[in-house]
């Protein structure tokens, strides 16, 4: 505001205004400042939980004892469902804001079977083993099945069929090596603020991840 | 019977042991090699420093075509072009509304840190508010931005109904940082009406409920905005203290009105000179508001304690307690979230604990929630009680959105842009 001739007078209202301007800047460089100095100390790729004070690796961490959590990070946070908590209630497939989910099946071929008769392929009731339609567990058809040598055969997952409906998952893991999984496919991911997926996981197994691990896979 | 027990048992054994395959990878005798998981990365830094680098060009911009050049126009297209930038582009996420919460969230979970470009998107547009006034509603934002392109016909809300109406964004204020507290979620995102638009894609209510908005908004100017951006709260106390601000003459105030009928969003304060009917009484009705504001923030505290108990199943803890107590009930089906926690294997008694230590936090947490809530009504009805006197049509700093429609309308930005103050103008006249 330009002083007009008639209040060159020294304002009350200005002056308080000063002041509160200053103070609010100075408190957000202040708490700003605060939180870029301080390191976060990162534990096998996830921010810590501990609490230091009872934390056994206090000086595993490379903080040494007690190192103060900053609340800002220079990563990125990206949503993951850990799959150790996921129950395969098939949600993912539905509640995504993306009209496909961001949610896929991935699969370890390491620490897959190559099973004939795979639980995450076959309907539990499947007539033969064939790659008939009627006889696939998945909606989409999205695993295809590959004849490697007798009697193994190797499952792969096409990505743009599948919907993340975790129906083979359930399949793999209750009967299965559990080779297969769900996981957010961050080529996909929108990364909404909050995920519309992790608020109606019934396991409440979604989690932020730092952008540089996004993956919870499994078998590594 | 006794087969399927043992076998169960046999599986939950393998279960535990996660490392025990039950069938174990072939060797194979040809050349197959195993296939490796694809694991895309995220989008990167380089968006982010992008979208750093954008927001701090718009806001510097948005500061030098309201103040500086005064320019409605341009105004206009920077704000198109952040509504095609952060909106359509960047998909809306994540906005300094949003951020709110990550903030609130990162000072109270150890176990979440804001990443930086969410930090720097909630403290810019603040910072440049002190500054310069909220540059960032006039021409940055994408929510702003959206519902400003579909003004059509702005009709003038009653100052009662406006006033009133301005208090919700307080309540949106203080119920996000309630639920982000105590585990309840992001209300703001699951309230942002436009979310939907910006994504082209998403639930029917959202698409529909921002279609709403944007209706009402084609007579009632920017809704969200006035009445309910919890932002706006944060960005109008910002504004209240700013260094500088827009002016609405680039000289003199001739009290034309003009201006006053261009604001669309009510945020001009008339000059009330000659007019004393605006003193009488004033000191005497504002004392007796602040005389009862105490009672107010009482009424509301006690109020809040109740709402914070009734808001409480918001948490996921409390719902799943509840869910479990109205199954041994017999009174529900069982559901997902509770065949997930008998499986997790974590005690009820750790529930119950978890869900006393909730609930506890949201009758804090809404008593707080309700003496804030009384102080800003009290406050309110303080200055309601008059207003002081005015020469000049002003902005109302806290309201003012900085668009710049008001000075597009003044006679004396017209005489100046044309190069020259020729007509002089006797201070304080009225011309009607």
């Amino acid at each position: 505001m330009d002083a007009k001739p008639n209040d060159a007078a020294p304002d009350r209202r200005d002056f308080l205004r000063t002041c509160a301007r200053w103070a609010a800047l100075a408190f957000i460089g202040w708490a700003g400042g605060r939180q870029l100095l301080r390191r976060r100390a990162r534990v096998s790729g996830s921010w810590c939980r501990a609490d230091c004070a009872d934390c056994a690796s206090a000086d595993g961490c490379g903080l040494g004892a007690a190192p103060r959590l900053p609340r800002v990070s220079r990563l990125d946070a990206v949503w993951q469902l850990d799959p150790a908590k996921c129950i395969q209630c098939g949600r993912c497939a539905t509640n995504c804001v993306l009209a496909q989910s961001a949610v896929k099946c991935f699969h370890t071929h390491a620490m897959c079977g190559y099973c004939k008769l795979c639980f995450g392929y076959f309907q539990p009731d499947a007539a033969e083993l064939s790659s008939a339609g009627e006889n696939q567990l998945c909606p989409t058809g999205a695993i295809r099945r590959k004849f490697i040598e007798d009697p193994y055969y190797e499952y792969t997952i096409d990505n743009d069929l599948c919907i993340g409906c975790g129906k083979c998952v359930k399949g793999c893991n209750t009967f299965g090596n559990g080779s297969l999984y769900l996981q957010v496919r961050h080529d996909l991911c929108l990364n909404c603020n909050e995920c519309s997926i992790a608020r109606n996981c019934p396991a409440d197994a979604f989690t932020r991840l730092p952008a540089d691990r996004p993956y919870m896979l499994k078998g590594s | 019977m006794k087969k399927a027990v043992l076998v169960c048992i046999l599986f939950a054994a393998l279960q535990a042991f996660g490392a025990v395959q039950r069938f174990p990878t072939p060797d194979f005798e040809s050349a197959y090699r195993l296939p490796q998981t694809q694991t895309p990365p995220p989008r990167g830094d380089l968006y982010e420093y992008i979208d750093t680098a954008v927001l701090v060009a718009a806001l510097g911009l948005a500061s030098w075509l309201a103040l500086g050049l005064r320019s409605r126009r341009g105004i206009f297209a920077l704000m198109l072009f952040c509504l095609a930038y952060f909106g359509f582009w960047r998909k809306g996420c994540v906005c300094p509304i949003g951020a709110i919460q990550n903030v609130t969230e990162s000072l109270i979970r150890p176990d979440y840190a804001v990443p930086l470009t969410v930090a720097v998107f909630f403290v810019l547009p603040l910072v440049f508010a002190l500054l310069y006034g909220r540059v960032f509603c006039a021409a940055v934002c994408p929510l702003g931005a959206i519902q400003d392109a579909v003004v059509l016909r702005p009709a003038r809300v009653p100052r009662a109904v406006a006033e009133a109406l301005s208090l919700l964004p307080h309540v949106v204020l203080g119920l996000a940082i309630l639920l982000v507290l105590n585990g309840g979620g992001y209300l703001i995102c699951r309230l942002d009406p436009f979310v939907a638009f910006f994504r082209l894609g998403g639930a029917a209510v959202m698409l529909i409920s921002g279609g709403v908005v944007l209706l009402i908004g084609t007579v009632v100017a920017r809704p969200y905005c006035r009445f309910f951006c919890p932002y706006g709260v944060l960005l109008g106390w910002a504004s209240l203290v700013s260094r500088r601000h827009l002016t609405i003459t680039p000289d003199d105030c001739v009290n034309c009105r003009l201006c006053e009928d261009a604001c669309p969003f009510g945020a001009i304060l008339p000059a009330n000179e000659g007019n004393p009917a605006a003193d009488r009484g004033v000191g005497r009705r504002a004392a007796r508001h602040a005389l009862t504001l105490p009672l107010v923030i009482a009424v509301f505290v006690l109020a809040g304690g109740a709402a914070g108990r009734a808001l409480s199943p918001a948490n996921r803890s409390v719902r799943l307690d509840r869910q479990i107590a109205a199954e041994d009930f017999g009174a529900a089906e069982p559901a997902d979230e509770s065949r997930a926690f008998r499986a997790g294997g974590t005690p009820r008694e750790e529930l119950r604990e978890e869900v006393r230590r909730v609930q506890f936090g949201f009758v804090r947490g809404g008593r707080l929630l309700g003496a804030y809530l009384g102080l800003v009504i009290g406050l309110k009805l303080i200055r309601l009680a008059g207003s002081r006197r005015r020469d000049e049509y002003e902005p109302d700093r806290a309201r003012c959105l900085s668009c710049g429609r008001c000075f597009e309308y003044c006679p004396r930005e017209h005489l100046k842009r044309r190069g020259g103050t020729a007509i002089p103008v006797r201070q304080h006249e009225n011309s009607t």
